[in-house]
């Protein structure tokens, strides 16, 4: 038994060990090259760590006024996208954790599909109805669809916490003579705060990653987003990609995502997991 | 768990209370109040998806390109013959069939062994979920850059580190076949997307009763019976759950197709074709055939992985 339990530790600690290697080399990898100086990628410098660390890649990056605004679109892009997709997911789960209403297995089903759906299906339509609509090349224009794919995620997550919420207490305050709108505003809302904040999370996430539309549905820096910024980067020799400089951009990308992480990670995991762990 | 039917149950439970009357005018209420409160989400979602798919529908039907609009003819189901009988485009379909069901195996194992791991340790739990969200959270193009530069002849790590495997040189070009650049993209889809099938079975594998495994522990099952006969067959609905999302998404593949090879060494998806299709040839008519054979088959495949694993998605995702 004794050796049976041994095992297991060894086992766990590798199995640790083999985590931490796994989720973190290729950052600290990027990281390590966003310090390598153009002149050492050129020269071609396969050892891991840079020969002599440089800030030259952060300075030319910040200099970069394409990738500024790139920056200052994902964020506005994502932000906005997760603003509004948050509000109308409350909305949507309230009336799926909380009432009884004719179509809700639509409107789940609906959810399913468009999480399920193809978004480069989308493109050449979309492509066409945002020259037309005039959308085409706006936060707009990303930030509608984004909304789109995001509501499904957004959905559940909010119903499945909707549905761990002590409902005993909108019945009293309904029983005091509130509304069902108040008891809703009022009494639920700053109870289900949490598991808004996680859906913003997950939602955010999504918007600050996509990659498809902003690269179709934009043409120039007035609505592209970093990840399809970064495609457009392009050094003094067209065979030779800027390491450098892509790998500083990729570490400035996933700063906002390195900090999430580690203020809420164990709301994310809630998220993730709760419409999961049913059945 | 017992949650499943927890909102039918309340429900249930709550209704017969009121008078008879009472309820139906409550009912009705309630009706209108759930309709008007899913109504924008739904809009929303289908404004963007549902109209556009109609309108593929409508411009497949048409020879339309972007460059000579005035040149737009009906063709009825020309596009979709061109298409069908295109050897590319079995070729895609072939890669991207391939990526999926390596890259949702690989996951499917290496993710298991993370969220049993992560079920066991007692130490670190913080850290060892903070570094696991990293890839999760990771933006997709990041992470393809990340493991397009490791692979790199001129600067990457690979070929150093790993030059005593007896298939692996110093110069190997990982970018320069097909092989290795199928390798190197389903590598780096792999790394970025296991952390998400973990924690769908970390979920799952709370759920395995603690009792079971121990009274099998005692009537002298081995660890391997234990797996197979406790483990597996109690988080069935959550490894159902990890793969069909799992497989959904690797099937639309794109993004690290795009930053890696942009589709050289024949390693296009049927995503990367239709994106190359629409908006770099402007083919609007063909385009569009392509992305309803794509909506197609995701539908299709969703559908045979629902029929084939028998996922209960209501009772999975916690929906009565």
């Amino acid at each position: 038994m004794a050796n049976n339990e041994t095992r297991t530790k060894i086992g766990t600690w590798a199995g640790f060990l083999f985590i931490l290697v796994w989720c973190l080399l290729p950052v600290v990898w990027i990281i390590s090259l966003s310090f390598k100086g153009p002149t050492e990628t050129a020269a071609g410098s396969p050892q891991f760590l840079p020969k002599e660390p440089t800030l030259q890649n952060y300075t030319d990056i910040f200099n970069n006024s394409d990738f500024r605004d790139s920056l200052v679109n994902s964020f506005g892009i994502a932000a906005i996208s997760t603003f509004l997709s948050v509000i109308l997911a409350t909305l949507a789960a309230y009336a799926i954790a909380r009432l009884e209403f004719k179509g809700k297995k639509l409107v789940l089903s609906i959810a399913l599909a468009i999480a399920m759906f193809p978004v480069v299906a989308l493109v050449g339509p979309l492509f066409d109805l945002w020259r037309t609509l005039g959308l085409f090349n706006t936060w707009p224009g990303l930030i509608i669809p984004y909304m789109s794919f995001t509501l499904p995620l957004a959905i559940w997550t909010l119903s499945a916490f909707f549905r761990e919420i002590p409902w005993e207490m909108e019945q009293a305050a309904q029983v005091d003579g509130a509304t069902s709108w108040q008891a809703f505003r009022k009494v639920i809302v700053p109870l289900a705060a949490p598991g808004v904040f996680t859906a913003a999370i997950l939602t955010f996430f999504f918007a600050w990653n996509e990659f498809v539309l902003a690269l179709s549905l934009t043409s120039t820096t007035a609505s592209r987003t970093v990840p399809a910024q970064l495609s457009y980067f392009v050094g003094p020799d067209p065979f030779n990609p800027p390491y450098g400089q892509l790998a500083t951009a990729s570490v400035v990308v996933t700063v906002p995502i390195i900090i999430i992480v580690l203020l809420f990670q164990r709301k994310i995991v809630a998220g993730l997991t709760s419409g999961a762990v049913k059945g | 768990m017992s949650t499943v039917s927890t909102p039918k149950a309340a429900k249930a439970s709550e209704t017969p209370k009121a008078p008879k009357k009472h309820v139906t005018d409550r009912a009705r209420a309630e009706n209108r109040l759930g309709r008007r409160l899913v109504a924008p989400a739904v809009v929303v979602m289908l404004a963007v998806t549902a109209w556009p798919m109609i309108q593929a529908l409508y411009l497949s039907l048409f020879r339309y390109r972007l460059t000579s609009p005035d040149d737009k003819e009906f063709v009825g189901l020309g596009n979709y013959g061109t298409v069908l009988t295109d050897s590319l485009f079995w070729q895609d379909t072939v890669n991207t069939v391939l990526i999926m069901l390596v890259t949702v195996s690989v996951e499917l194992v290496i993710g298991f062994a993370f969220a049993m791991v992560m079920h066991r340790i007692v130490f670190a739990r913080g850290i060892v979920r903070t570094s696991i969200l990293i890839p999760y959270g990771i933006v997709t193009v990041v992470a393809a850059y990340a493991w397009q530069f490791a692979f790199s002849l001129s600067n990457g790590w690979v070929n150093s580190w790993f030059a005593w495997l007896p298939w692996l040189q110093q110069d190997t070009n990982w970018f320069g076949s097909h092989w290795p650049a199928m390798f190197a993209i389903m590598f780096s889809e792999i790394w970025k997307t296991t952390p998400f099938m973990a924690l769908l079975l970390l979920a799952g594998l709370a759920q395995v009763s603690e009792d079971m495994l121990e009274a099998a522990q005692v009537d002298g099952a081995t660890w391997w019976q234990r797996l197979y006969k406790v483990i597996l067959p109690n988080m069935r609905a959550a490894i159902m759950v990890a793969v069909l999302f799992r497989a959904l998404d690797a099937f639309r593949i794109f993004d690290s197709i795009y930053v890696m090879t942009r589709g050289a060494q024949d390693t296009e998806s049927s995503s990367f074709l239709t994106y190359r299709q629409v908006i770099e040839q402007m083919q609007l008519g063909l385009g569009s055939a392509l992305s309803v054979l794509l909506f197609i088959s995701v539908l299709l495949l969703a559908f045979l992985i629902v029929r084939l694993f028998k996922v209960d998605l209501a009772s999975a995702r916690g929906e009565g």
